[in-house]
């Protein structure tokens, strides 16, 4: 039977790891490899490392960050931030991640999806959705791109259906309205997006604590993203691990 | 001088900077490869694999890497087979019809279950056959769609369960074919490739 997973995630900027609410008022957090490495040390099932510079900047992502974690990780890497074409994604496969998500520009051309799913894979591409409640309701999402600073009208249970059939493999949910809170994931939405596609689905944005993780993988994630609670030291990942195997959840340990 | 090189071949799209940084973990020297001559003379040989089976036989076919890897496992030369890799191995995969494998393992690939999700991406536990060379029970990382169902007559392996059992490993001599990403599945994959490593130097001659 299939493990739940736990994966730690590094927003970098500038070839360093920062940390703070929907990405305002950033604070250092470190080295990417060296927490990453630490992070597979506590059991850690993947690394995921978001280049938040890259959308809104138009930098391309840090190739050279990706090649350093590469080094010292021997667990799965996913890379996201700045892709738009399929050589995007070749560049960040080259330099050693294993996934590449893609979030913007395939809202802008969701064939780029296909595209990469030819030429890679669909266990390569991981669709990145960003989703925050419309206005005014209690069970419709929209897409949020450019890393936030775009609103779309966008259906996000449609999209993810959408972009699945095209060839994504995996799925990261991130909730706008929690990311960065820690009020918890947004269990509704997981529920929508884990019950309307057939590949995994990470779910992302607002976890506090070990209970955060149970209810997510109850509302139907395979694998839960967290980044600053762990950066706090505040949990390990063997810590959360011990809570959900307590709990009756499949945990590699 | 005594850092051992390690051919990986390249079959197309396939990401090998993981397997080569493994490799590089190991105390070995990674060198990629589309040379069949590599593949007759190399000591030790990886092939890895991601992306889909008809473009890889392809790509391996065009080159003349089809014919040296059979001739390879024929004279018993160490080999490991990763993901894609250990599919190439098989006679054909429902991933694309039609196409014929190296048909070095007798079977064919079928896709998972409908009633899981797929690609199954994650970390699942294997069961080995006693008495084998290289597998151990252990937690290893896998991501795909397809998969051998039947473990081959004659061979030693390891079984694990999705939506029912499936072929996560076969190995008999020198040759380890893993479904799973050795590269990717921490100290427990390390370990594996260490043991298939050590095994496969000392069953060349120098």
């Amino acid at each position: 039977m299939l493990s739940r997973r736990i994966i730690p995630c590094l927003d970098v900027r500038d070839g360093r790891v920062v940390k703070g609410v929907r990405f305002q008022g950033l604070r250092d957090a470190g080295d990417p490899a060296e927490l990453a490495a630490r992070y597979e040390e506590e059991g850690a099932d993947e690394i995921t490392l978001l280049d938040i510079s890259a959308t809104p900047e138009a930098r391309a992502t840090a190739t050279e960050t990706v090649a350093r974690v590469r080094r010292v990780l021997s667990i799965p890497l996913t890379v996201g931030g700045g892709v738009r074409e399929v050589v995007d994604a070749g560049r960040l496969l080259d330099a050693g991640a294993d996934k590449v998500g893609v979030n913007t520009a395939a809202v802008a051309r969701p064939t780029l999806i296909s595209e990469c799913a030819q030429r890679f894979g669909s266990q390569c591409i991981v669709l990145a959705i960003d989703a925050a409640y419309a206005p005014g309701t209690a069970n419709t999402w929209h897409l949020k791109v450019r890393s936030g600073a775009g609103h779309t009208a966008i259906d996000a249970v449609g999209w993810a259906r959408e972009a699945t059939d095209l060839g994504a493999g995996e799925v990261l949910l991130t909730s706008w309205d929690r990311d960065g809170t820690r009020s918890g994931y947004d269990l509704p939405l997981t529920r929508a997006i884990a019950s309307a596609v057939r590949v995994p689905v990470i779910a992302s944005g607002g976890a506090a604590g070990p209970s955060d993780f149970l209810a997510a993988f109850h509302a139907g994630a395979d694998a839960v993203l967290a980044a600053s609670i762990f950066h706090d030291g505040e949990f390990t990942v063997a810590g959360i691990k011990g809570f959900l195997a307590s709990h009756g959840m499949e945990v590699r340990r | 001088m005594n850092t051992p090189e390690v051919v990986i071949i390249r079959t197309g799209s396939a990401n090998l900077a993981s397997v080569s940084a493994a490799i590089e973990r190991l105390g070995a020297r990674p060198r990629v490869t589309e040379d069949p001559s590599d593949v007759l003379t190399s000591p030790l040989v990886i092939l890895p694999g991601v992306g889909a089976f008809g473009p890889a036989m392809t790509h391996l076919r065009e080159r003349g890497l089809d014919r040296a890897l059979r001739e390879r496992v024929r004279r018993n030369q160490p080999l490991l087979a990763i993901c894609l890799g250990m599919q190439l191995l098989c006679e054909a995969s429902d991933e694309s019809p039609g196409v014929e494998g190296l048909a070095l393992l007798p079977g064919r690939v079928t896709r998972f279950a409908p009633t899981k999700r797929v690609p199954q991406m994650g970390w699942n536990r294997i069961s080995p056959f006693p008495g084998g060379p290289f597998l151990r029970a252990e937690w290893m990382y896998f991501a795909n769609s397809y998969r051998l169902g039947d473990m081959p007559a004659g061979w030693g392996g390891s079984t694990t369960d999705y939506g029912g059992s499936f072929v996560s490993a076969v190995e008999r001599g020198t040759l380890l074919a893993c479904q799973f990403h050795p590269e990717l599945s921490g100290a427990a994959g390390l370990s594996l490739m260490g043991r298939w490593l050590a095994a496969a130097q000392e069953s060349v001659p120098c």
